[in-house]
């Protein structure tokens, strides 16, 4: 269930399919991506897509991250979701990688989210967010 | 040295607190310890046989006298009046209380000091030469480059999840005094056509299978370097094995799929990631540069009065050659005969401290092998530093020397180990307190392991031990011919183990046989690769 979404449009709908059976049957706008899918798979079909969720079935797998940012960095723009063992401390980072809804296994405590994403104004490096690097910062 | 801005601040300080919260959370049982360790983990604090152990990090090994007492002042406050130096130039505390913590780091801050990635698997400390800013052999000072990384790693949103963790070492010198091949990522300095760029390896190692790192790139352009790494890192994010946790290191991707087709896969990625304006400008380089720039060098170039033969004995053993004349860099050994190698009392660390604002530019640093150096102190001076040296026990003139030996905690700290390590490096810096003798050896480079994991660096010893358990008894493993230094090399394993008075008299049969069969100037390892292991081997089983 989505406990945290951070955008404005409909939610979808459609269950998503998984990446093969997306790549099979083309119609679908919802795919869900697990750790060792190749998230460049799905850049010819971006802009057909509403949904890409991201399963994290343990949160110690990282490989997630870099999904997210693949997409993002080719220009989707849809919902990012990270689903399944999402941790109130992944959170921030995972928005830093372009995620903008979470759909956590275990429910999270939203003052703690809340706090969790705001511990930070400044980052070193530029990622899938807005947020402008130091550097950036520094040099103008 | 490095100074924070306000943003380095703020990011230091907003740690502290994130941190404490989250501790305050797993003592009000929010979270369960399977949850707080991954993320006590990125901070450096680790639950140990004992207590909690605090890893706090040193970036590149480089430290003022302000920080060095703020270290003193941690030992003296929250642990028991001592600090350990380790071999990823950190410093680690043993008796931490969880509940002190926070304000423990929250004192770290305020030196601008902290204990973030110190473990995990994120990227770690950034390591680098000990004598960066005042060897000779340098093309540049690998430290402004160091300082790059380590913001850029610094709290890193995709890679800090990844399979297994990840070291960094940059060098400058064609003399490689940190291990640098030995690293998940090293880079050496080097100029092309007078431009300063990095040649990349990738998959070094040592632990349960050591490997030396490939050339994944001869020259890496500086306002290319974050985007080369990052593709590097996204590579091994993506594909590093993520199912057994003694195959998730880089270097077993690296081996398993072949240097050549991880640079292919790198450079595709790099096209990639290049496009993404990920690079800050040169001029960020150049900002941090300008905090390395050198001292105000000015003393005259006066030998030193040797007629103190003790004094001669530790010049010529721990004091090694200045890029300035007038100047040299001073070692301080923290392996006394029968001490713990690497550890520290509050007071020594504070006369340390003392030597680096009066005689040393205010810098200090720590070293892979578990020493401190003075890097900038003036000839003339250098009687004076020897005697404060002597007074606080800390003028041991053994660097490189069979009793500079580096250990690991072992079984006395460490819920991973084996074996025992400190009593072992105890025993043989005991059986070869004869000074002459040790000198007559010459560099003999000993590392002593508790564990498969290797943080004794073992593999890379000249001579190299290993402590295993052999069903239940402690049981100990030589290996001979490692190096880490620009003769990279992995030790060679005897044959079957010894226990623990059994590894000391090998060890000194193995010494033995070659002062027999040295020749001219060989050090050990250069005899040991001339004649190999057999004659070795008789020594110590035959």
């Amino acid at each position: 269930m989505v406990e945290f979404r951070y955008r404005d449009d409909e939610v979808t709908e459609q269950p998503s399919v998984t990446l093969d059976a997306f790549l099979d049957q083309s119609n679908a706008t919802a795919v869900r991506l697990e750790p060792d899918d190749d998230a460049r798979k799905l850049i010819p079909f971006l802009d057909r897509l509403t949904l890409i969720e991201i399963a994290f079935p343990k949160f110690r797998d990282g490989r997630g991250y870099s999904s997210a940012r693949i997409l993002r960095e080719a220009g989707y723009t849809g919902e990012l979701r990270a689903q399944g063992d999402v941790l109130v401390d992944q959170i921030a980072f995972m928005r830093r990688c372009g995620f903008d809804s979470f759909a956590p296994e275990g429910s999270l405590n939203p003052e703690a989210v809340e706090r969790a994403l705001s511990t930070y104004d400044q980052f070193y490096q530029k990622a899938a967010d807005a947020a402008v690097p130091v550097w950036k910062l520094r040099h103008g | 040295m490095y100074k924070y801005d306000n943003y380095d601040q703020a990011i230091v300080d907003a740690r502290v607190a994130e941190f404490r919260d989250q501790v305050n959370r797993r003592m009000a049982g929010e979270i369960t310890e399977d949850q707080f360790k991954p993320l006590r983990l990125m901070n450096g604090l680790y639950l140990q046989l004992h207590a909690y152990m605090l890893r706090v990090a040193i970036p590149y090994g480089t430290l003022d006298s302000r920080q060095m007492r703020m270290l003193a002042h941690i030992a003296r406050k929250y642990d028991r009046d001592y600090g350990h130096f380790t071999t990823r130039q950190n410093i680690q505390y043993n008796w931490i209380k969880l509940e002190e913590c926070a304000d423990l780091l929250e004192e770290l801050a305020s030196v601008e000091m902290h204990a973030i990635q110190t473990s995990g698997n994120c990227i770690r400390n950034i390591s680098s030469d000990q004598y960066a800013g005042a060897a000779a052999d340098e093309v540049a000072d690998p430290r402004p480059w160091a300082e790059l990384l380590r913001q850029w790693s610094t709290f890193h949103p995709e890679f800090s999840y990844l399979p297994r963790k990840f070291k960094i070492a940059v060098i400058a010198s064609p003399e490689d005094r940190a291990a640098m091949r030995l690293h998940d990522i090293g880079l050496e300095l080097v100029r092309k056509d007078g431009e300063l760029g990095a040649r990349v390896f990738v998959g070094g190692g040592m632990g349960r299978t050591p490997m030396i790192a490939p050339e994944i790139n001869p020259f890496v352009k500086a306002d290319d370097l974050l985007s080369y790494i990052e593709a590097c890192l996204r590579v091994y994010n993506r594909y590093g094995r993520r199912d057994n946790i003694y195959k998730a290191r880089i270097k077993i991707l690296v081996h398993e799929i072949g240097a050549d087709e991880y640079r292919r896969q790198v450079t595709e990625e790099f096209a990639h990631v290049k496009t993404l304006g990920i690079d800050p400008p040169l001029a960020e380089l150049e900002r941090i540069s300008a905090f390395f720039a050198p001292p105000a060098f000015d003393a005259a170039d006066v030998e030193p009065d040797r007629s103190d033969p003790d004094f001669a004995v530790w010049l010529d053993q721990n004091v090694k050659p200045h890029k300035q004349s007038g100047y040299a860099i001073v070692n301080i050994s923290l392996k006394p005969i029968g001490g713990i190698p690497g550890d520290a009392s509050s007071a020594q660390i504070d006369v340390m401290a003392d030597l680096a604002e009066k005689y040393g530019f205010d810098e200090l640093r720590v070293t892979h092998a578990q020493n401190i150096v003075l890097p900038h102190v003036a000839k003339r001076d250098l009687f004076a530093v020897w005697q404060a040296l002597r007074e606080a026990e800390l003028a041991n003139a053994n660097l490189d020397l069979i009793s500079d030996i580096i250990a690991c905690p072992g079984l006395d700290y460490c819920s991973l180990a084996n074996a025992r390590s400190i009593p072992i490096a105890q025993k043989i810096a005991t059986r070869f307190a004869d000074a002459e003798r040790q000198r007559d050896v010459g560099e003999l480079k000993l590392k002593i392991s508790g564990c498969i994991n290797a943080c004794g660096h073992h593999h890379a010893g000249h001579i190299g031990i290993l402590g295993v358990d052999k069903k239940g008894v402690e049981n100990y493993q030589l290996t001979l011919g490692g190096s880490g230094a620009e003769d990279v090399s992995i030790g060679k394993i005897t044959g079957p183990g010894f226990d623990e008075d059994g590894i000391v008299d090998a060890v000194e049969k193995a010494v033995e046989k070659y002062r027999e069969l040295r020749e001219g100037e060989e050090r050990f390892v250069d005899t040991y690769r001339r004649v190999g292991m057999d004659p070795f081997k008789e020594a110590i089983y035959g």
